[in-house]
């Protein structure tokens, strides 16, 4: 303390900054009590909730009670005005939109790039029931984007890693961990205990899955992708807008359905929409503002631009939400959505193709052996060239797939300078990432004056898992 | 007639990987307007550098791509039939799946 002050010299000034020091001191104080009073209240009502109810299910409450006792019929407890204060202070939310908030229950589909943000922020923002459903485990090439999970998690559960970090952020709502892959036949069941669902998921059939299920139930859908350098969003399905198949009764073709795991993403991007995706579910939540329904938005991150256009509104004839439509629970059930989009319900794997006869094959062990052996060949890499920065196997001549055709005669050179060196006739092999894309090459070059040529089978996935365990996987 | 043209979604990668095209398009011979449907022609055979099947199906765009004509579903402005007005905006973008 200012000892001059304690000595009683101190003038009028002085004393009243010594005051006005004090009172702050006073206010960092309560404060910190009000925080250890919130915890300790929340740790108490989640001991009560987990006693309570185990099951995974978000059950809605009867109207005029809560039964995790965070919010009461009239308004919220003191912890959760200290918590939530920067809300109540706001006019268009205030004391009403943060009570809406806590007794709504939102659905998460994908605990990934956009489920990540998503996630986050309707926990730390008091959603009074958060769903996550994903059966993917955390991988370490998620972390530069799905910012939710952590170093620690890595090989497991994304659900489980998820409701970690939001009890962590906010033990005060309910989490319901979902641990499987939502489908046709659960879908129903658990979409059903939601008020608002998010389509955070990274597949072309679950996209359509999530919406169909959304129409039945009368549930709004917050819709958000991201690839590459770019992302959409937008609300389907609430204020009579349209739902995802009235924009796309038709869907397009494999080859135009990009994936992360093939196409890259910069991991801001679906931060981005992600964050976008968690506004509206409060918006749509809460009935505060206008969300952005029969409205998209796309952003170019390249560009920093943001487009909103207006969408077409509910079209009659879809066959979901139209007006004769006669799609049920039980046709929905039983709808195939990975033969109607003919991709798979995940991002993970691509199907491995068969389109070269096993004479035109070679393993990558085998490969391998006549490399050291020393065998006379020239190995084509057809993958684009930003791929073979990332690396290539020793000696190896990159010559995208999208430009073979032009460089057929760089073959020939190659061939006939490593036919040189031994006097012998040399072979030539053709590599990719995973031995799709190099059967396609070895097609090509069979018919058009190479018909020697073979694909290392499985590609450099298979290079790296059965020969060279250091070669840098991506 | 000066039209402004931007690819998105994967789509600029059929023509050079370039986003915006300022382009000039004139009527066909004989008709004083310039339609969609008459645009999308144009587009396929002056600005697709490759697989032309990821862009158009039959005289439209292909599934999964969406027009806007000044920001504006092209569904609400006469699809193929919209007619296209000096210095318009049209954008057509592959929907995304990612996440
Ligand atoms: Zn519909």
């Amino acid at each position: 303390m200012d000892a001059g002050i304690m000595n009683g010299g101190a003038s009028s000034d002085d004393i009243l900054r010594e005051i006005e020091r004090l009172e702050g001191e006073k206010m960092e104080i309560e404060n910190r009590i009000h925080l250890l009073q919130a915890q300790l209240n929340s740790k108490t009502a989640l001991d009560a909730s987990r006693k309570e109810d185990e099951t995974a299910s978000c059950p809605k409450p009867p109207a005029n009670s809560f039964r995790n006792g965070d919010v009461s019929g009239e308004g919220l407890r003191a912890d959760m005005i200290y918590r939530y204060s920067r809300h109540l202070l706001l006019p268009d939310f205030g004391v009403e939109g943060q009570l809406k908030l806590l007794k709504s229950s939102v659905l998460v589909v994908g605990a990934g790039g956009l489920g990540s943000p998503v996630a986050l922020y309707l926990a730390s923002c008091g959603v009074g029931c958060l769903g996550i459903v994903d059966d993917d485990m955390v991988e370490l090439n998620n972390l530069h984007r799905q910012i939710i999970h952590v170093e620690a998690y890595v090989g497991k559960s994304k659900v489980k890693s998820a409701a970690a970090a939001c009890r962590a952020v906010n033990s005060s709502i309910k989490l319901v961990e979902h641990q499987e892959a939502l489908q046709a036949a659960n879908a129903l069941d658990i979409v059903s205990k939601y008020d608002v669902v998010v389509d955070a998921t990274d597949n072309l059939p679950s996209r359509y899955m999530i919406s169909d299920c959304c129409v039945l139930l009368g549930k709004p859908l917050i819709s958000g992708a991201a690839l590459g350098l770019e992302g959409q969003l937008t609300v389907y399905h609430h204020n009579g807008g349209p739902c995802y198949r009235c924009l796309f009764p038709t869907p397009p073709p494999t080859a135009a359905c990009q994936r992360c795991s093939d196409s890259g993403v910069l991991g801001v991007v679906p931060g981005v929409i992600g964050c976008l995706q968690a506004l509206e579910a409060i918006k749509v939540a809460t009935a505060v503002g206008e969300p952005l329904s029969g409205r998209m938005l796309l952003f170019d991150a390249l560009s920093s631009r943001i487009r909103i256009f207006k969408m077409r509104g509910r079209s009659s004839h879809c066959v979901v939400c139209g007006e004769n439509a006669v799609f049920t629970q039980q046709n929905f059930q039983n709808f195939d959505y990975g033969c109607f989009t003919q991709s798979p319900m995940s991002d993970r794997s691509s199907p491995k193709l068969n389109l070269v006869p096993e004479s035109a094959r070679i393993s990558s062990k085998d490969y391998k052996e006549l490399f050291d052996k020393r065998e006379p060949h020239v190995l084509v890499d057809v993958r684009p060239a930003h791929h073979f920065k990332i690396a290539a196997i020793p000696g190896s001549v990159n010559i995208p797939l999208s430009i073979l055709e032009g460089k057929l005669s760089t073959i020939d050179l190659a061939l006939e300078e490593a036919g040189q060196v031994s006097g012998k006739h040399a072979s030539l092999y053709v590599v990719c990432r995973r031995g799709n894309d190099s059967q396609r090459a070895v097609q090509y070059l069979n018919s058009n004056g190479f018909p020697w040529a073979k694909d290392i089978i499985g590609g450099l996935e298979s290079w790296a898992q059965d020969v060279d365990r250091t070669f840098p996987i991506y | 007639m000066r039209l402004t043209l931007e690819f998105g979604g994967g789509l600029d990668l059929l023509c050079n990987s370039v986003k915006i095209h300022h382009v000039d398009v004139d009527p066909k011979t004989g008709e004083d307007k310039l339609s969609m449907r008459d645009l999308l022609s144009w587009i396929k055979s002056n600005l697709i550098k490759e697989r032309p099947e990821m862009f158009v199906k039959g005289d439209s765009v292909r599934p999964g791509v969406l027009v806007l004509i000044n920001d504006c579903d092209w569904e609400l402005c006469g699809s193929l039939d919209a007619v296209l007005e000096e210095k318009d905006m049209v954008v057509f973008i592959s929907t995304l799946h990612g996440g």
